[in-house]
């Protein structure tokens, strides 16, 4: 090699070279627990994703790929055998077998926690050797591997020594050693949480893998107040912020320090009823319960002017929807997520048609600090609701107090949002549709809806392994859920998010950056 | 009539209203709070939308600037919030609620410190100790901590529903307690002085009620400085009603006070909707300015050693 070629390698080795470099993330919430078994909360799992792992994890573009799993075989349709990597340790140094998974898949699973559904239709986890278990499935399970993401292994030795065997019980507020100190085997290990305050993450040095930045520490930061969160990133106090508030995000996209990385996110909001009790909890209807009339449902959506809610409250970062499934989720389409425009004079024709020519009162539940615009958004619906003569009274509550009440059924509508971990409409059908049962069964159908004819077909999607025939009964459990009007949805969120012109990452359709994919030059 | 004119001619020829005629400050303070007084009273027939009333919101008309800005329209002169609610109107039905609960708390406050005062230094003794060493506990804390105490201990006492219905008088209750100090210690002061002077005496001595004593004879004697206080009050007492709704504690949002509107449009500074924040936040500072202007007036007014 000429001395001139060898400058030039010599520059380019030094270029690429990566540096250590410190992600200052700020968002607008904190995690609930670090117990990767207690809260199916997106905020905590996106956290969680970093240290601690499970079989199969997602590559940058949401295909599964190994991770603690190095491979797996079908023996039969409902029996699965996966190989377990080996050598691979945990934070605190001890060794990684199936022990632990068969440990973790019991922990995931009892009733305290809220993750089942991530190991929904495994019927048992059998150990075969040290590096091999066996999963035995209720019935052939298409989406499988797509759940077992957020299935996260933790040591079983380390729990028994910390009496940490029993999740956490989150909504008695319990605290234990593993929902404040984490043992994963992940690319990263929390150093400190400060509720509220901070979280600290460093790169695990024996980690299995390999980052794909440069990232080694981690400082995450909940910044509750928009505005705050915003002045954050433009004075340089953190490198890359999440949740950006919609109204801000024109102006952060003409900073020239600044760039905004644009993607959607597989979360749908919608406004759910009490489809179930005979009377409503905070209803002026007395002796019915005027949600049981299909009229009374349809009034609701065709009331809503999602153009408008688009328009004015999400600035355009929103695509309305018609049905529960956001586009990215298997089983959507846009032929079936057409949105009608809103139709007042409809609505009210309904109403009368059902028996309240002058409407009636109710109220409505909703997050303020959950999703983006929440209150917003329902002080919108209690205006646009109020045109057609139903009084919405609204009651906007901090997400850790409203997710307890409406669990307890007392409401009579809510707003909730439905993101999509499995990227399959199933995993939207079976928790918020079916009818409820104790498990992952209808464990978010808290307007307690029950449609055997529905339940049929979600059931018989959990096992139908012939691509056409299930996306067949996918799209029609969609349509019944539409047309029938059991929730009323109203779009799905774009979740851009803002950082310095010096950071790259990757974005992420669960609005979970991952901190192994960004770079900081 | 001649009984009317003739007290028109002596209030005009008053000490006070010759000092306020003089005072170009004081009459300008006068209007503008006149003018705030009226809109906020008047809010439901001038205002030219009813805020609250969320059938006649349309959320199309979300974010119109100021009617003079670009896209500004002549229906909405100060432009609109979020939700599309004409900002002057919010504005109107906002100072209805800040001027009603500071009102409300300086008469709360009043009431309490003068009466505790009024006690404290006709009877004296123990009572008297221990009145006014608490006031010394409470002035040691600065008021909006007292405030945020009282609204925090009733959140959690009260259940939701009914605390958002009582918002409003818990917020009366955390304001007025916090003020009674500065009325008690007044009119201590003042009554020792009086309790001493010939009439007090020889209104015991004839074997008057104490309380009697207190309420007929001693009050109208004190109550020229708890004026000059209370005035300046109403302002202090707004300014905490805005910050406590600044901070989210203090009404609930559906009956916002002009420091909730400011709360709500601070969220829009960055993005360039300044006027949602801006025009409460100017009206919260003309009104306050104004009422302070009008208090050092009549404190100077009624000070004779300024005179």
């Amino acid at each position: 090699m000429k001395p001139r070629h060898l400058l030039a390698a010599a520059l380019i080795a030094v270029c690429t070279t990566s540096h250590a470099a410190t992600l200052k993330w700020g968002a607008q919430n904190d995690i609930l627990t670090l117990d990767p078994h207690s809260q199916n909360h997106a905020t905590t799992n996106g956290i969680m994703q970093h240290t601690y792992e499970g079989l199969v994890r997602y590559d940058r573009n949401f295909a599964v790929e190994p991770c603690l799993a190095t491979s797996w075989e079908l023996i039969s349709p409902t029996h699965y055998r996966f190989k377990l990597r080996r050598g691979v340790k945990f934070h605190d140094g001890s060794p990684f077998t199936a022990d632990d998974v068969v440990f973790s898949y019991h922990r995931i699973l009892q009733p305290q926690g809220t993750l089942q559904i991530y190991v929904a239709g495994v019927t048992e986890m059998k150990k075969i050797d040290e590096h091999t278990v066996d999963m035995i499935l209720s019935g052939p399970s298409p989406i499988l591997l797509r759940n077992l993401v957020d299935f996260r292994i933790m040591s079983r030795g380390w729990a028994a020594k910390h009496k940490s065997e029993n999740v956490q019980n989150y909504v008695a507020k319990e605290e234990s050693y593993a929902s404040r100190n984490t043992n994963g085997t992940g690319p990263y290990l929390v150093k400190l949480w400060e509720p509220d305050k901070r979280l600290v993450m460093q790169a695990n040095p024996d980690w299995w893998g390999k980052l794909d930045g440069n990232v080694t520490e981690v400082i995450y930061t909940p910044i509750k107040a928009n505005a705050t969160r915003i002045a954050a990133l433009l004075s340089g106090d953190v490198d890359i912020v999440t949740d950006l508030p919609t109204q801000d995000v024109a102006r952060l996209r003409q900073d020239p320090k600044l760039k905004v990385l644009d993607g959607h996110e597989v979360r749908t909001i919608f406004i759910g009823m009490d489809q179930h009790s005979d009377e409503l909890l905070y209803a002026n209807v007395k002796g019915k319960n005027p949600f049981k009339d299909i009229r009374v449902r349809k009034a609701l959506n065709i009331a809503v002017d999602r153009e408008a809610i688009k328009r004015v409250t999400m600035r355009g970062l929103s695509i309305p929807a018609a049905i529960m499934i956001a586009p990215g989720v298997h089983g959507h389409s846009p032929a079936i997520d057409k949105v009608a425009p809103a139709d007042a004079a409809g609505a009210k024709k309904l109403l009368a048609e059902a028996g309240y020519p002058s409407g009636f009162e109710f109220s409505l539940d909703c997050p303020n600090n959950r999703y983006v615009n929440d209150e917003e958004i329902c002080q919108a619906l209690v205006g646009m609701w109020a045109r057609i003569g139903l009084k919405a009274k609204l009651n906007a509550q901090p997400m850790a107090t409203f997710i307890q009440k409406i669990q307890k059924f007392d409401h009579d509508a809510y707003m909730l949002g439905w993101g999509v971990a499995t990227f399959d409409g199933l995993y939207t059908l079976q928790s918020l549709v079916r009818t409820k049962t104790t498990g992952a069964d209808g464990s978010f159908n808290l307007g307690r809806i029950s449609d055997a004819r529905l339940d049929a077909l979600i059931d018989a999607l959990k096992i139908e392994t012939d691509v056409a025939r299930r996306d067949a009964i996918l799209r029609e459990a969609l349509l019944m859920t539409r047309d029938n009007y059991y929730y009323v949805p109203l779009h799905h969120q774009l979740r851009p998010w803002a950082m310095k012109k010096n950071v790259s990452t990757v974005h992420k359709a669960d609005d979970r950056p991952e901190s192994r994919f960004a770079r900081v030059d | 009539m001649a009984a009317v004119e003739g007290w028109l001619r002596r209030a005009w020829t008053h000490d006070l209203a010759w000092s306020f005629r003089h005072s170009p400050v004081a009459v300008c303070a006068a209007l503008l709070t006149l003018a705030c007084v009226g809109g906020a009273v008047f809010a439901p027939w001038i205002a030219p939308q009813n805020p609250f009333d969320s059938a006649t919101l349309n959320l199309t008309d979300g974010f119109t600037p100021p009617a003079w800005n670009a896209g500004g329209s002549t229906r909405y002169l100060l432009g609109t919030d979020d939700q599309g609610r004409d900002i002057l109107s919010t504005i109107l039905y906002g100072a209805r609620i800040s001027l009603g609960v500071g009102l409300a708390a300086v008469l709360f406050s009043a009431l309490l410190g003068v009466s505790l005062g009024l006690l404290s230094g006709y009877l004296g003794g123990r009572l008297d100790a221990f009145i006014m060493r608490v006031a010394d506990i409470q002035l040691s804390f600065p008021a909006i901590l007292i405030a945020l105490l009282i609204d925090g201990v009733a959140r959690v006492a009260l259940p939701r529903e009914l605390h958002d219905q009582l918002a409003v008088y818990v917020l009366v209750l955390a304001i007025g307690v916090s003020g009674w100090v500065q009325y008690a210690r007044t009119v201590r002061g003042s009554t020792l002085v009086e309790k001493g002077k010939e009439y007090v005496q020889a209104a015991r001595v004839i074997g008057r009620h104490p309380l009697a004593i207190m309420l007929r004879h001693v009050l109208p004697n004190v109550t020229g400085p708890v004026l000059v206080i209370a005035t300046i009050h109403i302002a202090t007492a707004i300014i905490t009603e805005a910050t406590l709704s600044f901070l989210g504690v203090g009404v609930p949002p559906t009956q916002p006070s002009l420091g909730t509107l400011v709360r709500i449009g601070n969220d829009f500074l960055i993005s360039g909707e300044w006027w949602i924040t801006v025009f409460p936040g100017l009206a919260l500072v003309v009104l306050v300015l104004s009422v302070n202007l009008l208090g050092d007036w009549l404190r100077d007014a009624l000070n004779p050693k300024l005179r």
